[in-house]
């Protein structure tokens, strides 16, 4: 698998957020998205996400064939806004997003063990309106373990989270890395993987 | 494909009969309506029993418009719709879907009350009958036809007052030939099949051209 970005502009709100990006990330590899505030880090993951149209240029995620696949329904976006409902158990939101986002896919981790795997285990029969800012981005983190998708699109994954998680963040990067999946990572410090820096706007 | 949709389904309507989901209360607004209104128009139970049947549709009409702001808002602001737009899914399925549940918590319940409001405006057993009847396929294309209005209002943080006036206009049809099919239950000229065959044909064109509209509604957001 391998995502290729050529000759993207970002439009938004009627201003040129950046133009001529590309770059290519093979099999195992990471980026770091750099830039200050409003450069269009998150932009850019929202247009791999499919979220946004570009204004120009294109991304493409090949197979190691060269069939072509649709990056949305490859990827994971872990962002600000979590898609955890406050009404919800904590496991109730994660067997759910197991069964919407795994049509294609084969089925990850048991929401159980991905919530151990993130030292969630003993807030499973919690609602979602009573965690922290730092719990709600480990079970929005656990998506990433219950269902298999090979581009994991992160923004700021490292915030709000302890140094204990920090690491374990950094571990399952690792090991995603290794089985030959993608990563790209808007962050402002080091996320714990090597990787290579993409500096947004300029 | 048929998994992920029963699970957003069965989300839906977990989240509408919890705290803060709002199931009832289009239903209690329903019941207001009805509760007051004899108290403007008068105790002439003649008068009420005629206008019941429009009653219970201008009723139920409205008690749809509370509900449906909330259709795709809460999904967009915690970023769920986001997430499910990735999820390898068509979107109008996705918000065909979020459309039948949001129909078996708002609806169905409306639909199966309106009999026993019915009773309050002294109707006859017939027309009870009929209006519950007309509601079932009427408050399905009540809700499809507010889709429109709520996918497009989806990011507004107060969009409810836009979303009445987008889609009361749409809906006015569905209104003409629902207060037919329950007049014509009681009796008159028109067969009773006429106006409520009309009526489920209106139904099923809302369900489809609103899910494809709140589909490119939804997209066209960002």
């Amino acid at each position: 698998m391998r995502l290729i970005v050529s000759d993207l502009a970002c439009e938004r709100g009627g201003r040129l957020l950046f133009s001529r990006l590309s770059f290519r990330l093979e099999a195992g590899g990471a980026v770091a998205l750099t830039g200050a505030n409003g450069a269009g880090k998150t932009s850019l993951l929202s247009l791999i996400a499919g979220l946004i149209r570009p204004h120009q240029g294109e991304i493409r995620l090949e197979d190691g064939e060269g069939v072509w696949a649709e990056p949305p329904e490859e990827a994971h976006l872990v962002g600000h806004r979590d898609g955890l409902k406050s009404q919800l158990l904590v496991r109730e939101n994660l067997e759910f997003w197991q069964a919407m986002l795994g049509s294609l896919h084969p089925p990850g981790l048991p929401p159980r063990a991905a919530l151990a795997r993130l030292g969630l285990a003993h807030i499973e029969a919690t609602p979602g309106a009573y965690l922290s800012a730092g719990q709600r981005r480990r079970i929005a983190l656990a998506r990433l373990l219950v269902v298999p998708r090979p581009l994991w699109l992160l923004d700021e994954p490292t915030a709000a989270l302890d140094a204990a998680s920090r690491q374990v963040l950094a571990e399952l990067m690792g090991e995603h890395l290794a089985q030959g999946g993608l990563i790209v990572a808007a962050t402002h410090e080091p996320i714990g993987v090597a990787a290579t820096e993409i500096r947004i706007g300029a | 494909m048929r998994r992920s949709l029963l699970a957003l389904i069965r989300r839906d309507l977990r989240l509408a009969t919890r705290i803060g989901g709002g199931f009832s209360l289009g239903l209690v607004f329903y019941l207001a309506l009805v509760a007051i209104l004899p108290f403007a128009v008068g105790p002439d139970l003649n008068l009420l029993s005629r206008i019941g049947p429009a009653i219970l549709w201008i009723g139920a009409l409205l008690a749809t418009l509370i509900g449906l702001d909330r259709l795709f808002q809460a999904d967009e602001e915690d970023g769920s719709l986001d997430l499910l737009r990735m999820s390898g899914l068509p979107l109008e399925t996705i918000v065909a879907a979020k459309g039948l549940a949001h129909w078996l918590t708002s609806g169905l319940p409306l639909t199966l009350a309106a009999p026993l409001f019915g009773l309050m405006l002294g109707m006859e057993p017939v027309a009870l009958a009929g209006t519950a009847l007309s509601l079932l396929p009427g408050t399905l294309a009540l809700t499809f036809t507010g889709a429109i209005g709520a996918a497009l209002t989806a990011s507004l943080r107060r969009g409810g007052m836009l979303l009445s006036i987008l889609v009361v206009p749409l809906m006015v049809p569905t209104l003409i030939f629902g207060v037919a099919t329950a007049e014509a239950a009681r009796g008159g000229t028109v067969s009773f099949t006429t106006p409520f065959l009309a009526l489920v044909a209106l139904a099923l064109a809302a369900i489809v051209a609103g899910s494809i509209a709140s589909a490119a509604a939804l997209r066209a957001r960002s």
